[in-house]
């Protein structure tokens, strides 16, 4: 059974954020939880899903966090406990509906989570979005650890419900991916089927209606302020005359730069759980009991311009600082050395950081796409059958937008998922060279379906490479649409990429494998030289990832490829195809040679088919 | 109480991800007080994975440049990358046996010598021990095993707040089944190494 549901209450695990999470919401009683995936949130869904093979809960990865969000909705309006889990910028996504689903509100508890991704470890921005609560007008709650991601969903389930509102869980990477101990609670059976009452003059948001819950929408806001001035969430530590505001993980740098800057006795943290509707008694009353606060917290400063509000509203003059020259700053995430700094510095204390001893212009080691990659494969073709033409690159989200390093080269333009697709059709339509569009499979039906019918209606003229790997890899091979690979062996796809894009109206598709690299670049070839038929041209350039592969299928590997000795030093397997189980060595008289090595070769055969001094070696058991 | 503030850096696919579990499960069974933060996703794909174990009274995920008590790692050039984390007072246990980042294994970049490299971390901390991790978890049955083999080196070297026997009933309960022997093996040679 999985750890979480066998997990004694009463007992202490060493649980991620997101499992405490996942937790929390089993001793809340959920019945139903919806996700996309997305780092740092992923893992939220994938015990999710694990639990739901052994009970009652209901499970899906939806295609997109718009569509989790709405299938969540619905089983809260049906008087379900349900999640929907994403990462921030998935919230973009899904704001279309958050925005009026906090009017129409929900009578089951709904809890959204947010997995904020501040230094973007692995996101394209690191935007705030705690605001997401301020906007849409939802109660929120950030956890500082493991613990309080437990016992924060539980509260975050109740509230939801008492109050007939979802409720925003905010998270960051370090909350997420950080494992501490937690002590578990009772879980609560989940309430198997729900019940719709129909309500139409709530739940039809026609203008009529709309204005009216508008204004219902802003009273739940400001008696939810009642609550966040009593939640033990809100709370004071500590004694003296300087003041601290903190929420989330900053909280931690905040209590170890209390301790090693010696100051227990002269300041108060109050340590802010629940941050939206902003507790103001509570503000208030600390901010008369000191003489100066610093607002410490990543990224934007939601509760210093807050509080300096409150004070201003208050006639209270106290210096209020957080942001800004010599204190902390906008952008990335904290580390404790940058807190203990800002506040000696504007405590007035005397502390010297350790000196740091820089390396610089060492070797870099960046992420790069695996041996045995197919969209390695996928990329090495496109660029052989461009040969010297210029073309542009729109790309996507995916293991495959590290097509943009060397020597692929194979990214020039990404804003969001999607965005490969839609920007695709204005690059062609704003200049005249060639545009290659690249779009992974889960990413397709995530959001380029979309572009692609407008790229088909408003005659864009581009070819889109779909990269199918069979699995949304980066995240950790979850499952899409459009997967044909299961554990029970091959199966149809429930939805077939090919059908769906001649559904859109494109009339040029073909499907090709990768791995067969000369079939690959002459359909490339063709399609770039035929000018007779301008419009969208898609290329589906399908092989399974081999990791994942390996996985499911536990297929074995029959051979590895090894350089022969008729090797003459081209350096083409090096300077265009770049696979890392390549190496560049030099033998005692500084000879040079190439070698591959036998330990990260997945035996794809690409190299072999660009290179004839490239040969298999079968592998002996 | 103190704080430990081990900071363990190494190369995608090299375990540090499950070394970092068993010590801090490891800190659990023993009592004491621990965050261990992770790097998942897009990270990981063959580049540097970066994780920590904070024990004791340090409650930060994040270890700062220049607090790391100790820096656990597993391949050579990455322990002089993550040098900044370490200061004068740190002990640095570090694999010797290195594995070649793309742009040298391409032939564009030199690898810097690795003796070189261990008397410049040597240089600017108290303590290296420097062991050929790749060998002694070859040792051990696999090379998937140099991740036992570094915890077992730290369990000798440094001063922790619990026993090696509290880290063996840890790989014995949530490691692999089916790589339990080779673990504790690895576990053992990384013990005994020096």
């Amino acid at each position: 059974m999985h750890e979480l549901l066998t997990a004694q209450p009463g007992s202490k695990q060493l649980l991620l954020g997101n499992e405490a999470i996942v937790r929390g919401a089993l001793e809340a009683g959920i019945s139903f939880a919806t996700t996309y995936p997305g780092t740092p949130s992923s893992e939220i869904g994938d015990n999710f899903y694990r639990i739901s093979q052994e009970t009652d809960l209901y499970f899906e990865y939806s295609v997109n966090e718009k569509v989790a969000l709405e299938t969540a909705a619905a089983a809260a309006i049906s008087e379900l406990r349900a999640m929907c889990s994403m990462k921030h910028v998935g919230l973009n996504v899904a704001a279309d509906a958050l925005m009026t689903l906090a009017y129409v509100g929900v009578k089951g508890g709904l809890v959204v989570v947010s997995a904020d991704d501040p230094y973007m470890h692995s996101s394209q921005n690191e935007q705030d979005n705690r605001y997401y609560a301020q906007f849409a007008g939802l109660p929120m709650l950030e956890p500082a650890n493991s613990q309080e991601a437990l016992e924060m969903t539980r509260t975050a389930f109740e509230l939801s419900e008492a109050y007939k509102i979802p409720v925003l869980l905010r998270t960051t990477t370090r909350i997420n991916h950080s494992r501490t101990p937690v002590e578990v609670g009772l879980l609560q059976p989940p309430r198997r089927t729900g019940a719709f009452e129909k309500r139409p003059f709530n739940l039809v948001t026609v203008p009529m209606v709309g204005r009216r819950l508008r204004v219902e929408l802003l009273q739940k806001i400001d008696n939810l302020r009642t609550e966040a001035s009593v939640s033990p969430f809100n709370r004071v530590e500590g004694k003296g005359g300087w003041g601290v505001v903190t929420s989330g993980v900053s909280y931690n740098y905040v209590a170890d730069a209390v301790r090693e800057l010696d100051m227990a006795d002269q300041v108060r943290v109050l340590k802010m759980g629940m941050t939206y509707p902003f507790a103001e008694e509570i503000c208030l009353d600390f901010l008369k009991g000191v003489e100066r606060v610093l607002a410490v917290e990543e990224l934007e400063p939601f509760l210093e311009d807050k509080l300096k509000i409150l004070a201003q509203e208050n006639g209270l003059t106290l210096e209020i600082r957080g942001k800004g020259e010599g204190l902390l700053p906008r952008y990335y995430e904290f580390d404790p050395v940058q807190v203990k700094s800002a506040m000696a510095r504007f405590f007035q204390l005397t502390y010297q950081p350790v000196k740091v001893e820089m390396e610089s212009a060492l070797p870099q080691r960046p992420p790069n796409l695996c041996a045995g990659c197919p969209h390695r494969a996928s990329y090495y073709a496109v660029n052989q059958a461009l040969g010297d033409a210029a073309a542009i690159f729109p790309t996507d989200i995916g293991c495959y937008t590290l097509g943009i390093l060397p020597p692929l080269e194979a990214a020039d333009f990404l804003l969001c998922m999607g965005s490969s697709v839609s920007s695709a059709g204005g690059f062609a339509k704003a200049q005249e060279g060639p545009v290659v569009a690249f779009i992974g499979d889960s990413t397709f039906f995530h959001s380029g379906i979309t572009g692609l019918i407008n790229a088909v209606y408003n005659d864009h003229n581009f070819i889109l490479v779909i990269l199918d790997n069979g699995t949304t890899a980066m995240t950790g091979q979850q499952p899409h649409p459009g997967i044909e690979l299961t554990p029970e062996g091959r199966q149809p796809p429930k939805v077939d990429i090919e059908a769906v894009v001649r559904g859109c109206g494109v009339d040029r598709v073909e499907t090709v494998n990768p791995l067969q690299v000369d079939k690959t670049i002459a359909v490339l070839k063709e399609m770039l030289a035929d000018k007779q038929h301008p419009g969208v041209k898609v290329v589906i350039s399908k092989s399974p990832c081999p990791l994942f592969e390996r996985r499911v299928t536990g297929k074995k590997q029959k051979v590895v490829f090894r350089v022969t000795n008729e090797c003459d030093m081209c350096r083409r397997c090096l300077d265009e195809l770049g696979c890392p189980a390549f190496t560049y060595c030099e033998d005692e008289e500084e000879c040079a040679f190439i070698s591959i090595d036998e330990h990260l070769c997945s035996g794809c055969s690409v190299c072999k088919q660009i290179c004839h001094a490239i040969k298999p070696k079968k592998i002996t058991a | 109480m103190k704080s430990w503030r081990i900071f363990f850096t190494g190369v995608g696919g090299q375990g540090t991800l499950l070394a970092t579990r068993v010590l801090g499960e490891a800190a659990l069974l023993a009592d004491i007080p621990v965050v261990v933060s992770e790097v998942h996703g897009m990270a990981q794909r063959g580049g540097v994975v970066e994780s920590a174990v904070v024990m004791g009274a340090a409650q930060s995920p994040v270890i700062s440049d220049g607090e790391a008590d100790i820096l656990m790692s597993f391949e050579p050039l990455e322990t002089l990358r993550a040098l900044r984390k370490c200061s004068s007072s740190s002990l640095v246990i570090s694999n010797n046996s290195p594995i070649s980042p793309f742009a040298v294994a391409s032939g564009r970049e030199q690898y810097p010598d690795v003796g070189e490299m261990m008397r410049t971390v040597s240089n600017h901390v108290n303590k290296l021990i420097a062991l050929d991790a790749r060998s002694l978890a070859r040792e051990a049955g696999s090379e998937l095993s140099v991740n036992m083999v570094m915890i077992g080196a730290l369990m000798r070297q440094a001063e922790m707040p619990f026993g090696r026997e509290v880290v063996e009933t840890v790989i014995n309960t949530k490691t692999k089944k089916v790589f339990l022997e080779m673990n504790l093996k690895a576990f053992d040679l990384g013990f005994q190494a020096q």
